[in-house]
């Protein structure tokens, strides 16, 4: 049985004057999947994300997200997506259950359910001591494990998670990967960016772009076996190393 | 000296690369002048009032005449009886209402003495006040040449000359005030930015790791705001000038000594707020509170400074504005020299001096 | 004389509320490219910052090529380097302007230190032009530590520089470092990559403001005592958590395509009897084997006996 397309893309493009910074991508990405979307520091990597998350509207080609056309609903796509990025997903300066409540009443939670997931997550976390802290107060690793949480509360089809694990120490590291798996068994579709090679193994898929265009996509086995390597750094460096537009 | 030279060109090209702020450094003396100059004058331009002739002689139509070809008044209506006066003002356009008595002519003729009636609607303080004046002018001006043609040396004349501003002409002070308060804003809130955004930005972390001297820093980042300033005061004179006929009565050279004096001034505060500020945003909020309200309120520029309550007149006093709007005053509307405002020169360099010399101090050579 | 030294540092903020660094000791020598290795909120910026004269600690002493921080900064500010942790350049210059502008600054000319930044600097000079705030992320890094190179500093303070840059900037950055050496420049830098210890001659593990481990990868790795073992099958995760239910698995945790995992006893028998377990659990293609440890394993087991 064929599975569900949460991201279905063909020729997406965006252009920003005479540049092309994504040029014509097309890919699936399935239910359930943790899918790795890798490429040089400006290679159009956050431009296609903030298309995808109904953030910007393509210039050309076609996008279904969660079933909803990047064009006609990026309010559709928005209600059933989560979105955490390293740098601005939580607020500093709330306690960690004000925040949690805070973004479960912005993804229209009823009251009973705020509470009960509220809880729930909480626990999950082992934050029963630190849920009335200031979230600044906390460590970055407890900082991205909640992040994550709120991100996927209200149990969206698909999250976007860019850079995630960023400066974060190796143990809370792959303690945050046991939180994605989770979330990829409840059947939530993970959309991550990594700098961090060995992250990009334990993804289902990966693609790699390299100057606005995917230039490899597979499994992590079948590309270190396409390109006879044997990791996934390896494979990165052959790609990237091909980039001309490393300048802008 | 060299550095010195490198960071005032670095200066430089942040103020001129920002556009947005750049056209408002510039556009926001024009704005101030064209705003005050038309919105929030005092000054009255053709008023409509109405005329109550119960005389209808020649003393009491040349007076009429008088008024209907100034450029303050028009004759909205004429009326009848006393009993259609309430019904004018009640009509919303009629400003003030003024009444012949009878026998107007004769009155003054014979008994040199005439009774002539002004009634103003006072819901606007300012205004009627203003109106009541021009009007007071025009009669007086009539009964002057009157007395002129039949040269009667024992009439004395009566003392209603406005001093300094004839016609009352309101752009005479809001133009030392809007001067007060471009400098302010221009000086305090740029450079108060300018630093504290060096410091958001992470380059005084590397400024600090270098052997360049905390007192060079300032000095950079004062030159391009000098220059914007003085850019500024030539500005606004020369809108004050062409635009609003108004010329620098003193002089020009003591006016340019004495704004550089005040840039100054401005300069230090907006140091001393970016040595207490951390992020843009209260540098900025800060330099509002401490320029914009205090000049406003406190200068003397809307307010006047002798109808306040004694403790509010003293507060007025640390104010540098307050000085500074005295001395522009004095010299581009008065005509004064230096001996008439060295002492608030001297005041305001003490306070320039002050507050340089403390925000240099609490600069810090470390990042806490 | 030490380059870099620094004895019983102790750093808090908010009045003690918050302990940054304690008790922190450190040697640095004379060419060497020291690394700082750990993650965010470890300590590394504050160190950098006690060592560029930018704070003052609590306690301690430190000093830099034997110039005190606190008695003598105006010496030290005149002979280091530094990159911040962000980007600190002025994005409204361009490339050239900025450099300048860091030159003049710090008295001296682009062309009197250009051999010091050549290798670096061609790799920028078609983009000179441009607005820093335009460059990519890579760009943007190799232009800053040109900045920080020009006066020809003996002591380079480099706060992750590679953090949020790509796998092929970060590799080059390296590589501009170990050219760097040869000039004989001291080199302290930090990052949060275990990938990148290995670079350096020397490294500190650090954690919550203190040092976990110091000595040159090769060693830290050597002291890796014990055997570990990788594994992996076609199901990864649930391999993961078999591994962990099971009695003899002292630890274990994923790492690139394999996990890793050690064993209360590294004898054979052991090992032999866990596959046995795990092809009867239904692992497919089942690979379990020794492995040599790399300094993130070092490091993750030196959290875990925290």
């Amino acid at each position: 049985m064929e599975r569900e397309k949460v991201i279905y893309a063909r020729n997406l493009e965006k252009r920003f004057g005479d540049f092309i910074a994504v040029n014509k991508i097309s890919f699936e990405v399935e239910s359930g999947e943790i899918f790795g979307f890798l490429g040089a520091n400006g290679a159009g990597k956050t431009t296609a994300m903030r298309m995808l998350s109904g953030l910007s509207i393509p210039s050309s080609g076609e996008a279904l997200v969660a079933g909803f056309d990047v064009y006609k609903f990026p309010e559709k796509i928005k209600q059933n997506i989560g979105y955490m990025s390293q740098k601005f997903s939580l607020y500093e300066d709330l306690t960690v259950r004000e925040n949690i409540h805070f973004f479960s009443g912005i993804y229209g939670l009823s009251k009973q359910e705020i509470e009960r997931r509220g809880k729930e997550m909480i626990e999950k976390l082992g934050l029963e001591k630190e849920a009335d802290k200031l979230v600044r107060d906390l460590p970055l690793g407890w900082k991205q494990k909640l992040a994550f949480s709120v991100a996927i509360l209200h149990e969206p089809k698909l999250v976007f998670l860019d850079e995630p694990t960023s400066g974060v120490d190796p143990v809370t590291r792959r303690q945050f990967w046991d939180l994605i798996y989770d979330a990829s068994d409840k059947g939530i579709t993970v959309f991550i960016t990594t700098h961090y090679m060995d992250e990009a193994e334990y993804c289902d898929r990966i693609s790699i772009m390299v100057d606005g265009v995917i230039e490899a996509m597979d499994s992590p086995f079948k590309l270190k076996q396409h390109f006879g390597v044997t990791s996934m750094d390896e494979v990165f460096q052959i790609l990237a190393r091909q980039a001309k537009r490393s300048d802008n | 000296m060299k550095q010195l030279r490198a960071f005032i060109a670095k200066e430089f090209y942040h103020v001129f690369r920002d556009h947005k702020t750049l056209l408002l450094l510039f556009g926001l003396p024009i704005v101030q002048i064209i705003l005050f100059g038309f919105a929030l004058s005092t000054e009255v331009k053709n008023s409509n009032i109405a005329i109550l002739d119960r005389s209808k002689d020649d003393a009491s139509r040349e007076i009429i005449h008088k008024i209907a070809s100034s450029d303050y008044f028009e004759i909205e209506r004429n009326i009848r009886g006393h009993e259609e006066i309430l019904e004018a003002f009640q009509s919303g356009k009629v400003r003030a209402v003024v009444i012949f008595e009878p026998d107007f002519s004769e009155h003054l003729l014979r008994e040199n003495k005439a009774q002539l009636q002004i009634i103003a609607d006072a819901s606007d303080v300012n205004t009627a006040t203003t109106i009541n004046n021009y009007l007071t002018n025009i009669v007086t001006e009539y009964q002057r040449e009157l007395l002129g043609a039949t040269s009667m040396p024992w009439v004395i004349e009566p003392e209603i000359k406005m001093l300094y501003n004839p016609q009352l002409k309101g752009e005479y002070t809001f133009i030392p005030g809007i001067m007060a308060m471009i400098m302010l804003l221009v000086g305090v809130m740029m450079t108060s930015i300018s630093i504290v955004r060096e410091k958001e930005l992470g380059t005084m972390e590397i400024l600090l790791v270098s052997p360049f001297k905390p007192l060079w820093i300032v000095l950079a980042k004062f030159a391009p705001y000098v220059i914007i300033s003085i850019l500024n005061v030539t500005a606004i004179l020369l809108l004050s000038y062409f635009f609003l006929e108004l010329p620098v009565k003193g002089s020009l050279f003591l006016l340019y000594v004495e704004s550089l004096l005040f840039i100054l001034t401005s300069l230090s505060l907006g140091l001393l707020i970016s040595v207490l500020s951390k992020t843009q945003q209260t540098a900025m909020f800060i330099s509002l509170m401490a320029t914009m309200l205090p000049t406003l309120l406190l200068s003397g520029f809307m307010f006047p400074i002798e109808n306040m309550p004694m403790p509010l007149q003293v507060i007025s006093n640390i104010v540098p504005s307050k000085w500074f709007f005295i001395i522009v005053k004095s010299i581009m509307i008065k005509g004064l020299g230096i001996e008439a405002v060295w002492k608030e020169t001297l005041i305001l360099a003490g306070m320039t001096l002050l507050l340089f010399v403390i925000s240099l101090r609490k600069f810090k050579i470390r990042l806490e | 004389m030490s380059a870099v030294e620094l004895e019983h540092i102790v750093k808090t903020y908010q009045d003690g509320g918050v302990t940054a660094v304690k008790d922190f000791s450190l040697k640095v020598n004379e060419g060497e490219l020291f690394g700082l290795i750990g993650p965010d909120g470890a300590g590394k910026t504050t160190i950098f910052r006690i060592l560029t004269t930018l704070i003052l600690a609590d306690s301690g002493r430190a000093s830099v090529n034997g110039y005190d921080v606190v008695e003598d900064y105006n010496e030290i500010r005149k002979r280091v380097g530094y990159m911040p942790g962000r980007f600190s350049l002025y994005q409204d210059l361009t490339v050239a302007e900025n450099l300048h502008f860091f030159a003049t600054v710090f008295k001296t000319t682009i062309e009197e230190n250009y051999d010091m930044i050549r290798d670096i600097y061609e790799q920028i000079e078609p983009f000179k032009d441009r607005r820093a705030g335009k460059l990519s992320g890579g760009m943007k890094q190799k232009l800053a530590l040109c900045c920080a190179l020009i006066h020809k500093p003996e002591v380079l303070f480099l706060d992750e520089p590679t953090t949020g840059v790509d796998a092929v900037s970060r590799k080059e950055f390296w590589q501009m470092l170990d050219q760097l050496k040869k000039h004989g420049i001291t080199m302290l830098v930090s990052t949060p990559y275990m990938d990148e210890a290995v670079r350096c001659d020397r490294i500190a593990l650090m954690q919550q403001g203190s040092i976990l481990a110091m000595d040159s990868p090769e060693q830290l790795v050597r002291s890796f005592s014990g055997k570990l073992y990788q594994a992996k099958s076609e199901q990864k995760h649930r391999l993961l958590k078999d591994l962990r239910k099971h009695p003899q698995v002292v630890d274990t945790y994923s790492f690139g395509e394999y996990l890793h995992l050690r064993t209360s006893n590294d004898s054979k028998e052991v090992l032999e009897a866990l596959k046995q377990e795990l092809l009867v659990q239904g692992h497919e293609q089942l690979v379990m084997e020794e492995c040599a440890p790399t300094i993130e394993d070092c490091f993750i087991r030196l959290l875990n006996q925290e």
